[in-house]
């Protein structure tokens, strides 16, 4: 696993991609007539190529869907979303998205989860050393044949990330991926997705509630949250995280934007 | 994407957000196996009602004591040999049957047509509950004339069936066809609007659509419920076989039944009845075993 994480051994037909992103003037609501509710107001914001962009917020704020129309899952009512420099319109095949939960189909194997990934344009063979090199990766070689019921919910989650990265995305969108993880795991799947960065390193959008885990793998954070008039959410704060990676886990510099992120999301008093 | 999805959507995602929190690492794998038609929940608690030649005893009980009390009749004689001939008369009638080679044609005939009856009227039901489950523009324009069709007793076609098709092989197959179509019809259609929204989202966030995304995705998650649909279907298809053969036919074992009704041979009447209930059962334990088969593969 380790020897595959040297940026040197990466293959050469799969160079990475890193798209900037821009949101410019994003607004979404959901919801019928009367009942309609803005979620997202007047988003605008840059993400630059190869950057990771952690997305905070209060639950319900929004996060997710900032996240759903980048991978144009959703349409937005007004603005758009720019990937590297071109509107997203539809389901974007430059990017690829892992959600909270795995999301793995049942009757399929580790591996061929993966391979779903996979851009349709890929020859069978390349496609088929493509998803090996992936699933030792995240480690799962041995893993190959299970089925997802077969192995934990890290190791699905593993999956799941790798069969983002089968896209080989431009940007990759990560929807709390590692929200319903217990502690060790989490702090493993942090781990990879570092590594994986430092090999790869694509533009990543990472929605999450921990504050914690954003001071730790971004390099800046956004904060979402209510608009002026309280209607939708939009880009409270975008502030850098100072120091390069991989940050201590309990390092002493982050301390002061620890607390400031965590008033801004209603926690006071740590 | 329309109002009413995206609402859903949403509460979905809302959902998620709230519920998922707490959920231990395996509870977020299960999710998706949950709903399916797994086997026997009791089975890991290896007791000795599960255990196949135990069960294969037990289940030989019930007949055997209903032999020995049919049999007891003809000493008793609570009902006459009229209305109740003894076993031996009934496998007497079946062997000269047998003898004169008439009775292979009656099985053969009346399997053949279920068969036939069975496969097209399945075909024509997965084809019809996946376009009307999955498309809006056809589920719109039309699951209430299939379910005003559904309406119809089944029985109500035949005098029109016959008009058409004249007294053969194609009236008798098109009933049997009609049966089996609305089980798998029904199953199929039901099944394909439960299948989970999140597997078929990641499917489209992979680029799957169309074709693509119904045999990834959304036909594989359905095939328990194709299963149960075609047990439903084949037993529908052996009701509506004899329904046919009594109608209108020379041959098959509703024949045999009407004929010998008509003919005052009791004994024919209960081996028909008996070729039935064994044929019929022996067809749906092989498809059982298919079902197994399947649901092992796909969940």
């Amino acid at each position: 696993m380790t020897a595959l994480l040297t940026p040197g051994s990466t293959h050469p037909h799969h160079d990475h991609r890193a798209f900037g992103i821009r949101f410019s003037r994003l607004g979404q609501s959901f919801g019928a007539a009367e009942k309609r509710r803005a979620v997202l107001r007047d988003v605008s914001l840059e993400v630059r190529p190869g950057e990771i962009l952690a997305i905070l917020g209060a639950s319900g704020c929004g996060k997710s869907t900032l996240l759903r129309t980048a991978a144009g899952l959703d349409t937005p009512d007004t603005g758009e979303v720019l990937i590297d420099g071109d509107p997203v319109r539809g389901i974007d095949e430059r990017c690829a998205v892992a959600f909270q939960e795995p999301r793995l189909l049942p009757w399929h194997t580790l591996r061929a989860n993966v391979a779903m990934g996979l851009p349709r344009s890929s020859s069978a063979s390349a496609g088929k050393a493509r998803v090996l090199e992936l699933l030792e990766l995240v480690g799962l070689t041995a893993f190959a044949k299970h089925r997802p019921r077969e192995v934990s919910g890290g190791m699905a989650q593993r999956t799941s990330l790798a069969r983002a990265l089968a896209r080989n995305p431009g940007v990759l969108l990560l929807d709390e991926p590692f929200g319903a993880l217990d502690a060790l795991t989490r702090i493993r799947m942090q781990d990879l997705l570092l590594d994986v960065h430092r090999v790869k390193p694509t533009t990543v959008l990472l929605v999450t509630h921990d504050v914690d885990e954003a001071l730790l793998l971004a390099d800046r954070v956004l904060v979402l949250g209510p608009g002026e008039d309280e209607h939708g959410s939009t880009v409270a704060e975008l502030l850098p995280v100072p120091g390069t990676r991989p940050r201590g886990r309990t390092s002493a510099d982050l301390a002061a934007l620890r607390s400031s992120l965590l008033s801004m999301l209603g926690v006071d008093g740590h | 994407m329309s109002q009413g999805s995206r609402t859903a959507v949403h509460a979905r995602t809302a959902a998620s957000r709230t519920g998922q929190r707490g959920v231990v690492e395996d509870d977020a794998t299960s999710r998706y196996v949950r709903e399916s038609a797994r086997p026997d929940p009791t089975g890991t608690s290896a007791g000795a009602l599960t255990r196949r030649p135990v069960r294969l005893m037990l289940g030989l009980i019930v007949p055997l004591l209903v032999l020995g009390a049919w049999q007891s009749n003809a000493v008793i004689g609570v009902f006459s040999p009229v209305q109740l001939p003894p076993p031996a008369a009934v496998l007497a009638a079946g062997a000269e049957l047998a003898a004169r080679g008439e009775l292979w044609l009656h099985i053969i005939i009346s399997t053949q047509r279920v068969l036939i009856g069975f496969a097209i009227g399945s075909v024509l039901g997965l084809a019809v509950g996946a376009l009307l489950g999955l498309s809006r523009l056809a589920d719109a324009l039309l699951t209430p004339v299939v379910g005003a069709l559904r309406a119809v007793p089944s029985l109500a076609w035949v005098p029109l069936l016959i008009l058409w098709m004249k007294i053969g092989e194609d009236s008798k197959v098109t009933l049997i066809l009609i049966g089996a179509f609305f089980p798998v019809f029904t199953t199929v259609f039901v099944a394909l609007r439960h299948v989970d929204r999140d597997l078929v989202e990641a499917g489209r966030a992979f680029g799957l659509r169309g074709m693509q995304l119904l045999t990834t995705v959304q036909l594989p998650a359905v095939v328990p419920a194709i299963f149960s649909g075609l047990r439903l279907a084949l037993a529908q298809a052996w009701l509506f076989l004899v329904a046919a053969e009594l109608i209108a036919s020379s041959l098959g074992l509703g024949f045999l039944l009407i004929d010998s009704s008509n003919n005052g041979r009791t004994d024919r009447i209960f081996l028909a009845i008996i070729l039935l209930a064994v044929i019929g059962k022996a067809t749906d334990a092989l498809l059982g075993l298919a079902e197994q088969w399947a649901v092992r593969r796909w969940t």
